[in-house]
């Protein structure tokens, strides 16, 4: 393969980002609806946090996009969600990767939260507010898996030296 | 580097970034929201996600498929009796009821009103997608290319599941009777009494809201559509009232009622066209034989 290193971490991070959609996207029975994780999210956080200079704000507008596109939520609600949070963990990583694992999750919940926020915000305006408090439990499931994800996609990192 | 006026110029920093892009996010949900504007670039965003979605409902195809293999000559012997059964009860219903349409066809022309029309009605299989989450809609195998309009009404053999609200050239998203958004005008079958059901989210509930303890309404009452509004024809079964609560400090009965249609189970809708069926026969054309 003549693929220079930056162009196979770049699909790296791509792939990486496609099954974090398609998981998003997978259907499941109602009932486990409040116990899925935003699994895009979590992608997007981790890569902030590993390759802030690949990965920022941008490449979380799109992800949101594609997201409202998939979900058939208002074009923007989750593009503006998922900026805000890839901006918070690009500005703060440093920090982030300092921090023992179960302070990251713990500031993944609050990353998580902001993100469920914002839609829910948005939502809102436009007359079609979450109803129930199921709503938010998605993100304390994602804070939870976090450091097995982190685990995950780390190893993923280091096999195709994504730098 | 490249310099201006002695300073070094960079790309633009995140926060000018996430400035701009929050600003054209708000732009894209007022445009979205307010009106159809964006209806084009949807469209054609849908398209480049499909492969997406199609890779989504590949586990539960495979499920669905290895369970249909599996199935010994036994269970499938077991159903095909129990569909002909089923069948033959249907066939005898339906001579009763063309015997009714035929009476009640010659009772409108006594008095003088319009002929009712038949539908016509095309089956569509579910994908296996999940939408926003809760959120109630469903995507389907159908589009443009069959048809299909936004608005037009969806049900399944047990009542109105709800309506296509986007259509591309090969799917279509429905809103289901149980989501927030969405409401349709009903009548009590039994009393004849006028009013609507709202979803709010709750998958196996919908709300009868403006309703004061004087209406005559009673727990098992059948919500039918009453064809108001143009969008769903009439006579459809829509829900059950399961119960009705009368809170003296509130103005309005607290009704819910359990949908007919199975929103949370069905493979196979119905999209309908209402008005537009041949003659006296309600049988639906079949979709393509489903894998």
């Amino acid at each position: 393969m003549s693929a220079t290193p930056e162009a196979r971490g770049g699909a790296t991070i791509l792939a990486t980002f496609l099954v974090a959609i398609v998981l998003n996207i997978l259907p499941g029975p109602s009932w486990a609806e409040p116990f899925l994780p935003d699994w895009v999210a979590l992608t997007l956080i981790y890569w902030c946090m590993a390759a802030p200079q690949r990965v920022s704000v941008g490449t979380g507008w799109l992800l949101g996009l594609t997201l409202d596109v998939l979900y058939g939520s208002l074009l923007g609600q989750h593009a503006l969600a998922k900026s805000a949070i890839a901006f918070v963990t690009v500005r703060l990583h440093p920090q982030l990767r300092m921090f023992p694992r179960w302070q990251q999750a713990v500031s993944v919940l609050m990353l998580l939260f902001f993100n469920q926020l914002l839609v829910a915000w948005i939502r809102g305006l436009t007359g079609h507010a979450p109803g129930t408090v199921a709503y938010w439990t998605p993100s304390i499931v994602g804070a939870l898996l976090w450091p097995w994800l982190f685990v995950i996609l780390r190893d993923v990192r280091r096999r195709a030296h994504v730098s | 580097m490249i310099t201006l006026f002695g300073k070094p110029l960079r790309g633009p920093t995140s926060l000018t970034r996430l400035v701009l892009l929050v600003l054209l996010s708000i732009a894209l949900l007022t445009l979205d929201h307010r009106g159809q504007h964006l209806e084009q670039i949807r469209a054609a965003l849908k398209v480049v996600v499909y492969p997406l979605q199609v890779v989504a409902s590949i586990p539960v195809a495979v499920y669905q498929h290895t369970r249909e293999a599996f199935a010994t000559e036994r269970t499938l012997r077991e159903q095909n009796e129990a569909l002909t059964a089923e069948r033959q009860t249907i066939l005898v219903r339906l001579q009763q009821f063309e015997a009714l349409e035929a009476e009640n066809a010659r009772l409108r022309d006594l008095l003088g009103s319009a002929a009712r029309v038949a539908d016509r009605a095309l089956a569509a299989e579910l994908l296996e997608v999940s939408l926003e989450p809760f959120s109630r809609r469903i995507v389907l195998a159908r589009g443009t290319r069959d048809g299909v309009y936004v608005g037009q009404p969806v049900i399944d053999a047990h009542g109105i599941m709800g309506q296509i609200t986007e259509v591309a050239p090969h799917i279509a998203t429905a809103t289901l009777i149980t989501d927030p958004s969405h409401a349709i005008p009903v009548l009590v079958s039994r009393s004849g009494l006028r009013t609507m059901v709202f979803g709010t989210g709750d998958p196996d509930s919908v709300v009868v809201p403006y309703l004061t303890a004087s209406a005559d309404i009673r727990e098992g009452d059948l919500l039918v559509s009453s064809g108001m509004g143009g969008t769903f024809p009439a006579g459809y079964p829509v829900a059950t009232v399961s119960s009705i609560d009368n809170d003296p400090n509130e103005a309005f009965l607290t009704i819910s009622a359990r949908p007919a249609a199975l929103l949370n189970h069905g493979k196979q809708v119905l999209l309908v066209w209402p008005g537009q069926g041949q003659g006296k026969s309600r049988a639906p054309t079949s979709a393509k034989a489903a894998p």
